[in-house]
């Protein structure tokens, strides 16, 4: 690496960490501010709350009935990061190893939803939900989310699946093995650090997708970020404090498990899929 | 085994073709896609087409002929590309610092947050950080560069800080991707010619590096485009920040007109669609080339 030693350097240098410290510590006292509000008895004016409470979490708790909330998120995504692992996997497995005609335009297809906002398709695809029956129901927010979850796991899948010798599984079907067993045995011990990297980001994305789980939620299938948004949409009928308690409980559902996922994955990998390079 | 010989030559055939019981695999999730993705999307642009009243091109008759709905393109352009721009602008120099940086994990995990907390979370902690008795106003009266507090919520700044706060870690984090793509080999080799620094991002990763810009604006521009949650929450819905996306949810939800409402959606990803290629057009006219170091 080259590092440069002059004067002008050293300035752009300490300008550029001047700038990200500053975005970090707006986003460090943004999240501090929602932390602090929801312990705060009253905060009005002053730098800090005047004093220090834990009932807006009962509060809370009680007037958005997260208990059913939670139960119904968690519901949700654990039946879309199960379908998304069955559904991904498989398909990610015929990707990476047979070429087949019209293959560009199947990528093609699971790709889209990737790079589409979800608000665009989202649209149409509730009017088509609704218009069968499923909208507003429990599976009509399980298959919304599914359409950018399946085509991340197949993308985040087919590297790692390519990265294997089909000599194994060859030597394996030598040996007698049948599909089951070869994918039992064989494939998915070496498969499961990639699935878990990437069931787990699933499961983190499907927590704080609001604009799918938004359009194709009804009364009973709401998910917490879906909870969180029409309480601030309707702010003032309730205390901010009650709201910023939720905020928070939100916030750690989601980081438990962003942290889990940061065990396996880069966090470039939540955006980009990189083959980091070490630099020589 | 001689009367199954056509069957047997078949399934050979098709199997050299690369078509056999494992490419299969890949029906269940495609069948997904095309029912739940591609049919609606379809589904809508016909829908578009069939408006309860007036001929085929009603809907986007009635879009182009009035102001109160037009004039959200405008609008959410006026929020996307600036958002984009800037994110890109301070993106690139930061990751070129970053990049030198042996322990980039921690810096990384602090900007994946907002990402992950998503535009919901950030909208609600924006209302309280950046209103008007929040920390942001008072540090800013403190140091006297404000005398009253700073109206950043419910107007066009509130959305812009929104996207900002979950724009920028997002188009940093795939600039980086692509910059650390990128042989260090090569900036080695032009240093020992003699360029500076300036002259190696310039001549050397500028031109390396415009296919992955190209990309993260696009990517960033388009999610950006389709702002929703904070330009309702932030913003000011009914006027300034009446992003397009708003138009659409309304006609869907509160006006139940989805011929509409489809063609909003249709107008949406028209107008992503035209900046899409521009971007492409203007990439083919930079340098494409290896990002990897040769000895040739």
């Amino acid at each position: 690496m080259i590092r440069d030693t002059t004067i002008g350097a050293k300035l752009w240098a300490t300008a550029i960490w001047v700038v990200v410290g500053f975005f970090v510590l707006n986003l460090l006292a943004m999240i501090a501010t929602v932390i602090l509000d929801s312990f705060a008895t009253q905060w009005l004016r002053t730098w800090l709350p005047v004093a220090f409470t834990t009932k807006w979490y009962v509060s809370a708790w009680n007037e958005f009935q997260l208990g059913s909330v939670l139960t119904t998120t968690f519901e949700i995504v654990f039946t879309v990061v199960v379908l998304a692992g069955l559904l991904g996997v498989t398909a990610a497995y015929a990707m990476a190893r047979r070429d087949f005609p019209g293959k560009r335009l199947v990528m093609l297809v699971f790709l889209l939803p990737l790079l589409v906002p979800p608000i665009t398709y989202g649209i149409p695809m509730a009017t088509v939900l609704y218009q069968t029956g499923v909208g507003g129901t429990f599976w009509g927010v399980v298959l919304a989310n599914l359409v950018p979850t399946v085509p991340f796991v197949i993308l985040v899948m087919i590297p790692f699946i390519e990265q294997i010798d089909p000599k194994i599984e060859a030597a394996a079907r030598v040996f007698g093995a049948g599909t089951v067993r070869l994918f039992l045995h064989v494939l998915l011990p070496m498969l499961i650090p990639g699935i878990l990297a990437s069931l787990l980001l699933v499961l983190v994305r499907t927590i704080a997708m609001f604009e799918l789980s938004f359009l194709a939620a009804g009364p009973t299938s709401q998910t917490l970020v879906v909870v969180l948004y029409y309480s601030v949409f309707a702010s003032g009928v309730r205390a901010i404090q009650s709201i910023d308690a939720m905020a928070v409980i939100y916030m750690v559902t989601t980081l438990i498990w962003l942290l889990l996922a940061l065990r396996f994955v880069n966090p470039t990998q939540i955006v980009a899929r990189v083959k980091q390079q070490q630099a020589t | 085994m001689s009367t199954d010989a056509p069957d047997i030559s078949l399934r050979r055939r098709l199997a050299l073709r690369g078509l056999d019981g494992t490419t299969l695999l890949v029906m269940p999730a495609l069948l997904f896609l095309l029912a739940i993705f591609v049919y609606p999307f379809v589904y809508g642009l016909w829908l578009s087409f069939t408006p309860k009243a007036g001929d085929w091109l009603a809907n986007y008759a009635a879009f182009f002929a009035d102001p109160f709905e037009y004039d959200t393109i405008w609008t959410t352009l006026a929020l996307a590309i600036p958002v984009t721009i800037l994110s890109l602008l301070i993106a690139v120099p930061v990751a070129m610092r970053v990049r030198l940086m042996r322990r980039q994990r921690l810096l990384t995990t602090i900007l994946v947050l907002p990402i992950t907390l998503g535009t919901v979370l950030v909208a609600q902690g924006l209302l309280n950080y950046l209103g008007p008795q929040g920390w942001f106003s008072k540090t800013l009266m403190l140091l006297h560069l404000i005398s009253s507090p700073a109206r950043l919520t419910h107007n066009y700044w509130g959305v812009f800080a929104s996207l900002l706060i979950t724009g920028f870690p997002f188009t940093f984090l795939l600039t980086l991707s692509y910059i650390t793509g990128i042989d260090p080999a090569l900036e080695q080799a032009a240093a020992t010619h003699g360029a500076n620094a300036w002259q190696r991002f310039r001549h050397v990763f500028l031109p390396l590096l415009v296919p992955g810009l190209a990309i993260s604006f696009l990517l960033s521009f388009v999610q950006s485009f389709a702002v929703f949650p904070s330009a309702v929450l932030l913003g000011a819905p009914a006027g300034p920040t009446r992003v397009i996306s708003i138009a659409a949810y309304q006609a869907a939800f509160e006006q139940y007109d989805y011929s509409m409402a489809s063609a909003i959606a249709m107008i949406m990803a028209a107008v992503q669609l035209v900046v899409v290629v521009i971007v492409l057009g203007a990439r083919a006219l930079f340098y494409r080339g290896s990002t990897a170091g040769s000895k040739g």
